[in-house]
């Protein structure tokens, strides 16, 4: 058993990986869709196996690639922060998967293989203990977001699309420089050998290592959709179709978990000024997109719009948490990053059905640009093998969703997006971090544009259209929708138990050490540098 | 050889953020291969610059100090497949722009004139 259990560490990267490639070569969509349904379960389980497996163990567990020791080949690590952001997007992919049997994956012909691919790459991306590894499984998810944010074709999209790409691949080519600016100083990239090193740097050769973990950091900040660096964020977001917009959610906070991963290990509290400089700008990032998200959501006309904004503000409030330090207060953040997540993929995949009950469903799935399998099961009038169920209570339980996503987004109580941003405030206040009131004060800020941009959208689309007509929902679509609203609810009702996990996570964060020891387990040699 | 080859990755990543930031969308795949191409060198660059020192094990050759770092190079290896693949992927989607909007402006629209 425990041999077994040993490599149940990797599966999160080959299950969905093996399905991808199996899923490719199917031809029968009823087939695909089963592999692909069997492999999402399967991970969701593993995932909440392996979540509870480091919930209850106070070390990493880690995976030796061809059992090479640690510091020559690449490792993937297990603590209970990379085990709980796998359990987030494997339960946010269950439910997407799920929406969009109803319509979406018969819009294109890989969608399943490119659903899978993305969740390798995020899996691989929280797992990975290796800083070049770390970049090829952003790629490869990034790959896969592509292909995703392209789906179901138009103008509208082939457009956020470009810019999405071209903006990424040059942040990619800034990992890369980053990545090499390390590796030729400290002769190392596994990230727990690189923590060690840290501290021994001297002088010049420290200078240099600031300089790539800027351009490093500037890379992850990208990826979080940090002000100045996420303009592309809501154009691409509310461009993309529902479920690729859904699993967007939690791509951005890949950026984030980098962050908190980088900045715990080599900008520990043995590291001296370099955390000294980080948490700044760390702040002043994340106080600059909160405040760009309240303008925004201030000015969003549609709901895709809000969506995306609000996709911004949970990532700042995430970073201005971290840059202001204190550790009930990312404890806070951290709960909050899994709730607002949750959130705005429900709340993204629930504005394709408020914008069919508004009988708009917009950006439609434009022609073939390719010649290929891409039609819209809705529009081409064919009658479907599933029968859509009409459901006569569509339009109370549209708005019911409605409202409790608008309760989530806005952090208002009973739910669980108060419960953690008021435990960043909380946190804050308590442990008198750098400018707590003027960060609580822009955190409520923000709790009011939400709330503002959502009534007022939702009170035009739900209350105040004559013409409403009944959409044609289906009863998946209801289903994931209220999965994850649940998944909220239960955040809330056992918010205890979470607290104690993400208490656990940011005490486990504070002790880089103990990450050390546990992938390098003999005391390493002093450090030497490159030949030069 | 170190200035020749910082030249040479300067010359190669300042012409492909100039070209980066036009309107075209093929100066933009150009701009972005030539960034991939002065990252590569740099990587390249990372193990120190030597002539001479193969990176693969010889057993004539026992001292380790002869050899070259093979690790930046099995890493090139890897970032150019990767920026190859994106390279290819980018340029589908720039020609299915081209083909929905009828123009080449990376905003799918002529700029008013």
């Amino acid at each position: 058993m425990s041999a077994l259990s040993a490599h149940l560490v990797i599966a999160p990267i080959v299950l969905p990986l093996a399905a991808a490639a199996l899923v490719v070569m199917i031809e029968q969509r009823a087939l695909r869709v089963a592999l692909s349904c069997a492999a999402m379960l399967g991970l969701l389980l593993l995932s909440f196996t392996l979540l509870i497996g480091a919930a209850n163990a106070d070390t990493a567990l880690v995976y030796r690639l061809g059992d090479w020791p640690a510091p020559f080949a690449i490792v993937l690590v297990l603590d209970r922060l990379s085990a709980m952001m796998v359990a987030l997007a494997a339960t946010l992919a269950m439910a997407t998967l799920i929406f969009s049997l109803a319509r979406w994956d018969q819009a294109g012909p890989r969608f399943h293989a490119l659903f899978l691919l993305l969740l390798a790459g995020l899996n691989g991306a929280f797992l990975t203990g290796d800083l070049f590894n770390l970049f090829v499984f952003f790629e490869v998810l990034l790959a896969a977001s592509y292909g995703l944010v392209l789906h179901g074709s138009g103008a509208p999209r082939v457009k956020a699309g470009l810019h999405y790409i071209a903006v990424n691949l040059a942040a990619s080519s800034l990992f890369l420089i980053g990545v090499t600016v390390i590796y030729g100083i400290t002769g190392t990239l596994n990230m727990a050998d690189l923590a060690a090193r840290v501290p021994t740097l001297g002088g010049d050769q420290r200078a240099l290592f600031e300089v790539g973990c800027a351009v490093l950091g500037v890379a992850f900040l990208i990826k979080a959709g940090a002000w100045p660096l996420g303009f592309w964020l809501p154009p691409t977001y509310s461009a993309a179709s529902a479920p690729a917009a859904a699993m967007f959610a939690i791509m951005t906070k890949v950026g984030v978990y980098a962050i908190i991963r980088a900045t715990s290990l080599f900008f520990g509290p043995d590291a001296g000024q370099i955390g000294a400089i980080a948490n700044p700008i760390l702040l002043t990032g994340g106080v600059l997109t909160i405040a760009f998200s309240v303008i925004g959501l201030l000015a969003a006309r549609s709901f895709s719009r809000v969506a995306g904004f609000s996709v911004l503000t949970s990532s700042g409030a995430v970073l201005a948490v971290m840059g202001a330090g204190g550790q009930q207060a990312l404890s806070g953040a951290l709960y909050y990053m899994v709730s607002s997540t949750l959130a705005v993929g429900a709340f993204f995949l629930l504005i394709e059905l408020l914008n069919r009950a508004r009988g708009t469903t917009a950006p439609p799935i434009g022609a073939p640009v390719f010649d290929d399998e891409y039609r819209d099961p809705y529009e081409d009038g064919a009658p479907s093998e599933e029968v859509g169920v009409i459901i006569p209570a569509a339009i109370a339980l549209i708005s019911g969703g409605f409202i409790m996503c608008a309760l989530l987004l806005a952090g208002l109580p009973p739910l669980s997006g108060f419960i953690g941003k008021f435990a960043m405030m909380k946190g804050l206040l308590e442990e008198q971090a750098a400018f707590a009131w003027a960060l609580v004060a822009l955190l409520t800020l923000s709790s009011f544009a939400a709330l503002a941009a959502l009534l007022r959208l939702g009170v035009e689309a739900i209350w105040a259209s004559a013409e409403a007509t009944i959409p044609r929902v289906r009863g998946v679509e209801f289903a994931a929708i209220a999965g994850l609203l649940l998944a909220c609810v239960v955040l809330t009702t056992h918010g205890e138990w979470v607290f104690i996990f993400t208490d656990g996570t940011v005490d486990w964060l504070a002790r880089s050490q103990d990450y050390v020891s546990s992938v390098l387990p003999e005391a390493s040699p002093p450090p030497q540098g490159p030949p030069s | 050889m170190e200035i020749v080859l910082a030249l040479a990755i300067g010359v190669l990543i300042a012409s492909g953020v100039w070209l980066l930031f036009r309107p075209r969308t093929f100066q933009v795949i150009i701009g972005l291969s030539l960034i991939a191409y002065g990252v590569n060198l740099f990587i390249f660059s990372a193990g120190g610059l030597r002539s001479g020192a193969p990176p693969v094990v010889d057993p004539a050759r026992t001292d380790p100090s002869l050899y070259a770092d093979p690790l930046p190079q099995a890493l090139v290896l890897t970032a150019i497949v990767i920026n190859f693949a994106m390279t290819a992927l980018f340029l589908v989607v720039l020609l299915a722009s081209r083909g929905l909007t009828g123009t080449d402006h990376v905003d799918g629209q002529e700029p008013d004139q």
